[in-house]
């Protein structure tokens, strides 16, 4: 599967607040957006993969866009992996292109988190989170499971709440550069912890975003890509590792998944952690960035907090991540929140990123996590086939 | 807000999970142990998760664990929970990790490793719940 596929398409919708926006009409909009893109007509089209709509969840969600689209495609599937269902989708994408499935396939995702939950859909979000017998009669709160994360954490490694403010921070330095962004305002280490505890250590700061938006990207053969408008980004390697669900069940609090999914991405790409020129790592709340970075191969294991405090994390450092600002700045609308990590990384390889963008890009590192660090997914990335 | 919403998240309980309940109102926490391998699991199983083996038996714990990691909800997550509580997540002295809350305790003073030990504490409905205070051993 090494480099026979590339993303040739991207779009992403506004993001925010978009009250009076459906979902569906976002991701239709994204859709269009990204086929526009990669100078394609909508009936070059035989792959559709979605992932379903909290705040317009639908029995058969791939199915639905088809029709709102008048396409028919020949593969069609909304896949449901939380905020790693993106790179998941991916993967199989990659594989059913290689494998003669599908030739041209569309990934979109939207959500409107912010706009359009009821305040029963919110609160169901909320608590259907934790396993419904042992789990959620506790209480525990989104923010509170990744916060059991960060506590085992400083634990173990002595990390600080300072160091984790670093990562809101840096993701925030990178939202200053994208007019896209949701919050663009700068802030500081002492700026999040200032501001109120959610749940010990996290702050509101160490929280990511509550946003409506959608995005999508088109995938289709390195063959084919060569005929098209933009340099081809292609996918390298990817690689999935998957450990629990529920996070009293986790084999580890501290070393998640992430580690499997990145070693079988560096090892179909035949490239390591040292070769890519930026990550853009799954941020929902601090503290998964700084496993993240360890269990990618960034850094040792325990040193999240030392990388971090180093800069490198920021615009121009060693290894920019979360170049639109992540999950922390840019937007997170739920489920489809890391599509717009990888349409940052497409534009990143395209050398299209206009003022964030990282000097030369060749290769990038994505990855996206689902459930309670449950759900690991990773892609290496690159202007070159291989 | 309705009274239900205001109610504390029942458990949804298995035909599986009865004895673990029932050992709740009867003030001892029980856990599912293997005659095959002798390890002890949690949450409870059709088979053990370590062997598969389906020679399973019910046994009373001892009700001592570590804490393995906490946060203290400060934004609790319906008003039936007044904030701040404790989540945390206790390592049993026979091996399982549960998730529970701590009580009896400072939410400033709580820290990992600590060894606490099991309580009941009603949760409405009839329902009782394991919970952990810190370990005074006498």
């Amino acid at each position: 599967m090494r480099g026979k596929v590339a993303i040739v398409g991207a779009a992403d919708t506004n993001v925010g607040v978009l009250p009076g926006r459906t979902p569906m009409e976002l991701c239709v909009e994204a859709a269009l957006g990204a086929i526009r893109d990669a100078g394609l007509e909508k009936t070059d089209v035989d792959g559709l993969l979605t992932c379903n709509a909290m705040a317009q969840p639908l029995m058969y969600h791939a199915e639905a866009m088809a029709e709102y689209l008048q396409i028919f495609p020949r593969y069609c599937l909304a896949v449901g992996a939380g905020g790693g269902t993106t790179f998941s989708i991916i993967h199989h994408a990659a594989a059913a292109i290689v494998t003669g499935m599908a030739d041209v396939i569309v990934v979109a995702m939207a959500d409107s988190m912010r706009s359009g939950l009821t305040r029963e859909q919110a609160m169901q979000v909320q608590a259907s989170t934790g396993h419904p017998e042992f789990e959620q009669p506790y209480g525990p709160t989104v923010p509170a499971y990744y916060a059991l994360i960060a506590q085992a954490h400083m634990a173990e490694y002595g990390t600080t709440p300072e160091q984790l403010a670093g990562i809101a921070v840096a993701c925030r330095a990178h939202a200053q550069r994208n007019p896209a962004a949701q919050m663009r305002d700068p802030i500081t280490v002492e700026d999040v912890l200032a501001s109120r505890l959610i749940a010990d250590p996290l702050h509101l700061l160490d929280c990511s975003l509550v946003s409506d938006g959608g995005s999508a990207i088109v995938l289709c053969s390195a063959e084919r890509a060569a005929d098209l408008p933009h340099d081809p980004v292609y996918v390298l390697g990817a690689g999935e590792g998957h450990s629990h669900e529920h996070i009293s069940a986790a084999r580890s609090l501290t070393t998640s998944a992430a580690r499997e999914a990145g070693e079988r991405a560096y090892a179909m790409a035949g490239l390591g952690p040292a070769d890519m020129d930026f990550a853009q790592l799954y941020d929902c709340f601090t503290p998964t960035v700084l496993v993240e970075l360890e269990d990618l191969g960034f850094c040792a294991k325990g040193e999240g907090g030392a990388f971090v405090e180093s800069g490198a994390l920021g615009p121009g450092g060693a290894l920019p991540v979360n170049t639109h600002g992540g999950l922390l700045s840019h937007c997170h609308p739920g489920n489809p929140g890391s599509m717009f990590a990888l349409t940052e990384s497409v534009w990143q390889l395209r050398h299209a990123a206009g003022e964030r963008q990282v000097p030369g890009a060749r290769h990038g590192l994505v990855h996206a996590q689902g459930g309670i660090m449950s759900s690991h997914t990773a892609l290496v990335l690159s202007r070159e086939a291989g | 807000m309705d009274s239900h919403q205001v109610a504390r998240i029942q458990p949804v309980e298995t035909g599986l999970s009865l004895p673990f309940w029932e050992g709740c109102g009867a003030g001892e926490l029980r856990l599912q142990y293997c005659d095959s391998c002798g390890r002890y699991q949690f949450y409870p199983r059709i088979v053990c998760s370590h062997c598969c083996a389906d020679t399973l038996t019910w046994r009373a714990a001892s009700g001592r664990g570590k804490v393995a990691s906490f946060t203290v909800v400060r934004r609790g997550i319906s008003r039936a929970y007044p904030a701040p509580y404790i989540v945390a997540l206790i390592d049993l002295e026979e091996g399982p990790r549960m998730m529970s809350s701590l009580v009896d305790v400072d939410p400033d003073a709580v820290t990992a490793g600590a060894a606490v030990q099991v309580k009941f504490e009603s949760w409405g409905e009839g329902r009782v719940l394991p919970v952990f205070a810190p370990e005074t051993r006498g």
